[in-house]
């Protein structure tokens, strides 16, 4: 595993076209990437998910334009989204497969303008930068960095999906992704941050990067999901900048594959914001995957609610890590933490963590992890209806994770779910659709 | 219909039937009241076949068969039905899909193909109207937020769909309001059929002025301490249970 990453390091550099106005950006990157130390089986932060499934790491392929041959439209299409989407197959865009609305919607990097330009610089690299934590694979993103997405938003952004699509090929590659939203005071928007493949076997690995701001009083609701065929390889971040009175939703959904990591951090930086961070993962086989998720609170007056759940099948393992950080100015926070987990067969692992870190003494903080079995007292109601006891058990299962779907906003993200779900779950997806 | 014979059962090591019979013909509608703590639910609970409730002794005989052989799935295919006091609620599991599976199980039982789903949402429609729910019950989820009311009507449209031969109501009448009691009552009564029985579980005569019984019985201490006709009811309104439970030492 080392010699990989020397190997990256070396090559990192000069492998790839890159934006003169960003070339200080990319250095900062492969300087910190350089000396990072790499993670082992005794780095906390990586324990459970060792990362020697890592072999795929090829930055000399990123920025070259990988050719694809597979037909795009039966893996690119989700209904009720697809007319308002943008589509990057293995990190190039596709024109031809996105929406005239969304390409209009959006910057990408490589063509901004000098205000554009300036904006980018301003954000780039910074929300991620505030996390205490150095994160080995934001630095190798920055330092592999071509080109990225820009969504500027001033008033108000209708659902917009941007899918980052792999398809299978010759050689190994790695896909280096990277969205920046600003969202302007009194904003809204509503966005999907969709990786998926085609339904071959892969081989690549993505590495992304999220980073989002949002100002004063303004609203981000933001999905992120990870759909793609078990054997390909996602490493990502998610970064979130809360101003004053700035309102995040997010939910973050995983079905798992040989390796999926996900760091998703929040930083209350300003009073009155909130944060309402759920997700769902549901690894089967030998599926791995593992949300580490930090909510900073730097601020006071500020409120995060977080509910995350998994169900595991087979032999798949799961990891979740919860952290909470009350700085000492942050009184008067509320912040709660819920992870809730299912394992369907003895193989099955979950190894979950809340990290509470409290430095103010006018706070309220909560949280509960549980690995629990299915209620009994449901089980029984289904059974005493004639419904047997393993058909009882998925239609438990998929209720434990169906429940957070029926919350979420938009139809066109729990219509696109719900079936998926259905499907893992073997249920008949026309009875748990709205039927009006 | 149903033959118990002699029934013993413990509820985490505690005896709380001890030594019940009851024999009920189809079409009957027998009461069963009682004070707090006489095993009125247990019944209920070990007829269905609820796990945690353990048979020492005794029999039943259900259709000819060993009822107490059968697994609570099965005791629901073979026509046993029991309107629970207090509907558990299932989040994220919708009410239709869990009708539906529950009536598809059933008709496979009796050798019958699934309904489509365009039947079947007729069917249920048609159902809930009947009870009085509004249709947007059937996408919610199972019991999630109904009030007390509403989740006895929906246990009423389950018994409706499931059209079972042996309906057990416990304490259907508990957290029911005048109007809601009225409509359950005329849901069962409307079921009443020469083919089909009830064992309505209650602590109050109440329900029994809507849905009126051919047998009331009083249970105390873990069997049957008196036997009557309707009027027991309203005996025991006047009278309280003391005079019985004293003297079940010698019943």
């Amino acid at each position: 595993m080392p010699e990989l990453f020397q190997h990256q390091q070396s090559e990192l550099a000069a492998s790839t076209v890159k934006l003169p106005w960003l070339t200080a950006f990319n250095q900062r990157g492969a300087d910190a990437f350089r000396t990072a130390a790499l993670p082992t089986r005794k780095t906390e932060a990586w324990k459970y998910t060792p990362l020697t499934a890592l072999t795929r790491l090829a930055p000399q392929q990123c920025g070259q334009p990988v050719t694809y041959t597979n037909p795009l439209v039966a893996f690119a299409r989700i209904d009720g989204l697809h007319d308002h989407r943008l589509v990057f197959v293995n990190g190039i865009l596709d024109k031809q497969h996105s929406s005239a609305s969304a390409l209009a919607a959006v910057t990408l990097f490589s063509e901004a303008n000098a205000e554009q330009q300036a904006l980018i610089a301003q954000h780039l690299g910074h929300v991620a930068q505030q996390s205490e934590s150095p994160n080995l694979f934001t630095d190798l993103n920055d330092a592999a960095l071509s080109d990225g997405v820009l969504l500027h938003i001033r008033d108000h952004q209708p659902l917009l999906q941007i899918s980052w699509l792999t398809t299978s090929e010759a050689k190994p590659f790695t896909v280096f992704a990277r969205l920046l939203v600003v969202l302007e005071r009194h904003a809204q928007a509503a966005i999907v941050e969709h990786y998926g493949s085609d339904l071959s076997e892969q081989n690549s690995v993505t590495n992304a990067v999220t980073e989002i701001v949002i100002n004063d009083n303004a609203q981000l609701q933001h999905y992120r999901l990870q759909t793609m065929h078990s054997s390909a390889q996602h490493i990502g971040s998610c970064h979130v900048d809360l101003q004053r009175d700035a309102r995040y939703h997010g939910f973050h959904a995983g079905f798992g594959s040989t390796l999926c990591r996900n760091d998703l951090v929040v930083h209350h930086n300003q009073g009155g914001s909130h944060c309402q961070l759920d997700g769902i993962y549901v690894p089967q086989h030998d599926e791995l995957i593992d949300f580490h998720t930090c909510i900073e609170h730097r601020a006071a007056h500020c409120t995060s609610n977080e509910v995350f759940r998994g169900i595991m099948n087979d032999q798949a393992k799961a990891v979740f890590n919860g952290r909470i950080h009350i700085h000492p100015h942050a009184q008067k926070t509320l912040a709660e933490l819920s992870n809730k987990n299912l394992l369907l067969t003895p193989g099955a692992e979950i190894f979950t963590k809340p990290e509470l870190e409290i430095y103010a003494d006018d706070v309220k903080c909560a949280h509960g992890a549980t690995v629990a079995q299915l209620d009994n007292k449901a089980m029984f109601y289904l059974q005493s209806r004639g419904i047997s006891k393993a058909d009882a058990e998925v239609m438990l299962s998929f209720g434990f994770i169906n429940e957070l779907i029926e919350q979420l906003p938009d139809e066109a993200v729990r219509n696109l779910l719900r079936p998926m779900l259905a499907t893992r779950f073997d249920r008949d997806s026309s009875l748990t659709h709205d039927i009006g | 219909m149903i033959s118990i014979n002699n029934l013993h059962a413990n509820v985490e090591d505690k005896q709380i039937l001890k030594g019940l019979n009851l024999t009920i013909n189809p079409g009957e509608v027998h009461a069963i009241m009682g004070p707090n703590g006489a095993g009125k639910s247990t019944l209920g609970n070990v007829l269905a076949g609820r796990e945690g409730y353990e048979v020492t002794d005794g029999s039943v005989v259900f259709h000819g068969q060993d009822l107490l052989d059968l697994e609570a799935e099965e005791r629901a295919r073979a026509g046993l039905f029991l309107a629970f006091q207090y509907p558990v609620e299932i989040p994220g599991v919708s009410n239709l899909e869990f009708l539906k599976a529950s009536v598809d199980a059933v008709r496979s039982q009796q050798g019958k193909e699934p309904l489509d789903s365009v039947q079947f949402l007729k069917l249920a429609r048609e159902k809930i109207k009947a009870v009085n729910l509004d249709q947007s019950f059937l996408k919610r989820g199972v019991n999630e937020g109904f009030s007390g009311g509403e989740k006895k009507r929906n246990e009423l449209m389950q018994m409706m769909l499931l059209e079972p031969s042996l309906c057990i109501l416990d304490e259907t009448d508990s957290g029911l309001d005048i109007d809601a009691l009225q409509v359950v009552a005329e849901g069962v009564n409307a079921m009443r059929d020469p083919n089909r029985s009830f064992i309505i579980v209650t602590h109050y005569q109440r329900l029994l002025d809507y849905i009126v019984p051919d047998f009331v019985h009083v249970l105390a201490n873990g069997k049957i301490v008196k036997s009557g006709g309707k009027e027991l009811a309203l005996e025991l309104e006047e009278k309280g249970y003391g005079w019985l439970e004293n003297g079940t030492g010698d019943a």
